[in-house]
């Protein structure tokens, strides 16, 4: 484990040193935040609608009852939502679709030999390669996670007017009540964090992939597995550390 | 010049390369030849960097290379062109972008400098006007002459050819080998093809290295081969009846 994290650290080191020429990372820079950002809105958005509504109505159906006002369900939904739903559901959601792209990419280049010929050419090859990937991660996932939020916040109003467990203005007085911008804060940390953790430790596993396809397979695979298993950390430990 | 001195290369408890010399000299074909496992590969990635050799070293015109960091070797690794077994293209880059890869990131030159470029080294080997295409949309030999065509964008004073007619029918294997001929001698580049293919021996081995067992069995030219008693190299050059008819009539 610790040989592993040894080399995931200097594998990032090598990522970080100064580019061949900083107009070509750039252009990688621009094409990984489409890849990343661009690429992945259809599922965020389905995802966030769906699960922020079933919150709504899950919260709606356990506050049920004479002495709870029906606008708290807006208040814990809008809660829920911007401090776990949006970033960790996101985060995981991404790591299957950003990781094992990310992983199985440069996977197929190390077996191919495409790696190789980067650095006969002189090219810093996880330099151009890994950092474009972190730095769109890291930009492009808190992004996901904002319109994650407003879309997760609206599909609960959606569920009021569809089901009418709880009247649409009740939900909309309760999203208003009691906000704290720390909340969002901590969705951004989270975010941002788990932007770098998919992108690093994705490209981690497949810059070192050895063999065949099959190989390329596993290690997208556990790319992604670790991935979820730090976002989850992550989420815990910037949850004790923030709140 | 290239000189290799004295290199071995072990992997956990295997010793692949034992002690290999030799020179490699500007203008020459040189091929390095042996048997599957005989550490063919393993030299040529020991000499151009991508496996560090356990002891021993290696110079490019008298600089040594091994005991270079990284980026003291990238003035070197600008003058090296390597063809790669599989080719080595980038997938995402059209045949264009691919032989303009090395120039973005190592030139200064305009746009429609490189552009010239990339149009001359691909009618150098024979596509023009296929800039556009993918290598998903190429066959594979034109894949290798795009992997010829980026190694000798950067107008390399050396040349690595890992295996180039593996894959290939006999007429386009001829047509590469004659191509790696021919720029060896246009721009009198140091060429060191490593290759089991008879044919490239015979046809363009001006200086040849057989390994044997991780070891320098014989060196010698195209000429010198047919007349060798060394049993293991006879073993390997005229394996099949064809060619011990053909050595029988020299």
């Amino acid at each position: 484990m610790f040989y592993s994290l040894g080399k995931y650290i200097l594998l990032l080191r090598l990522s970080f040193k100064k580019p061949e020429k900083f107009s070509v990372y750039w252009s990688e820079v621009m094409r990984e935040m489409v890849s990343i950002g661009i690429g992945s809105l259809a599922i965020i958005a389905i995802i966030s609608v769906f699960i922020g509504a079933a919150t709504t109505i899950q919260v709606a159906f356990q506050l049920s009852g004479p002495l709870v006002p029906q606008s708290v369900a807006g208040t814990i939904a809008r809660d829920s939502t911007i401090l776990e739903f949006s970033p960790t559901i996101s985060a995981l959601v991404l790591a299957g679709r950003i990781g094992s792209s990310i992983a199985s990419q440069i996977g197929t280049m190390r077996v191919t030999e495409q790696i190789d010929a980067l650095e006969i050419m002189g090219v810093n090859a996880p330099g151009y390669l890994i950092a474009p990937k972190i730095i769109a991660g890291m930009t492009m996932v808190p992004i996901l996670v904002v319109l994650s939020i407003v879309l997760g916040i609206s599909g609960g109003y959606i569920a009021c007017v569809v089901s009418g467990d709880i009247s649409p203005a009740d939900y909309v007085i309760g999203l208003r009540e009691g906000f704290i911008p720390l909340t969002v804060r901590v969705a951004m940390v989270k975010a941002i964090t788990f932007g770098f953790l998919i992108t690093s430790i994705c490209a981690y596993q497949g810059f070192y992939t050895s063999g065949g396809a099959l190989e390329v397979g596993q290690s997208s695979t556990s790319g992604v597995v670790y991935s979820c298993v730090m976002i989850l950390f992550a989420d815990l430990v910037i949850t004790r550390l923030m709140l | 010049m290239i000189e290799v001195k004295d290199i071995y290369k072990t992997f956990g408890d295997n010793e692949v390369l034992k002690g290999i010399s030799v020179k490699f000299e500007a203008g020459k074909n040189n091929l390095i030849i042996g048997g599957s496992g005989s550490g063919k590969t393993t030299l040529l990635k020991c000499i151009v960097g991508l496996h560090e050799p356990t002891k021993g070293q290696v110079f490019f015109n008298g600089e040594n290379f091994t005991e270079m960091n990284f980026e003291e070797r990238v003035p070197i690794r600008t003058e090296i062109g390597m063809l790669f077994q599989n080719s080595a293209l980038f997938d995402s880059m059209t045949v264009e972008e691919n032989i303009m890869f090395p120039m973005n990131l190592f030139t200064n030159q305009t746009k429609a400098e490189k552009l010239d470029r990339a149009n001359f080294c691909l009618e150098r080997v024979n596509l023009k006007g296929k800039n556009k295409l993918f290598p998903a949309e190429l066959s594979g030999g034109m894949k290798k002459r795009v992997g010829i065509a980026r190694a000798i964008a950067m107008q390399p004073k050396y040349l690595f050819v890992d295996e180039p007619n593996s894959g290939l029918d006999p007429k386009t294997s001829i047509l590469i080998d004659e191509l790696i001929n021919e720029l060896t001698d246009e721009y009198n580049i140091t060429t060191v093809v490593v290759t089991h293919d008879m044919n490239s021996v015979m046809g363009i081995g001006e200086h040849i290295v057989f390994l044997h067992q991780g070891q320098k069995w014989w060196e010698g030219s195209n000429h010198e081969i047919a007349h060798t008693d060394n049993k293991e190299l006879n073993d390997f050059v005229f394996a099949s009846k064809f060619m011990q008819a053909a050595k029988d009539r020299l």
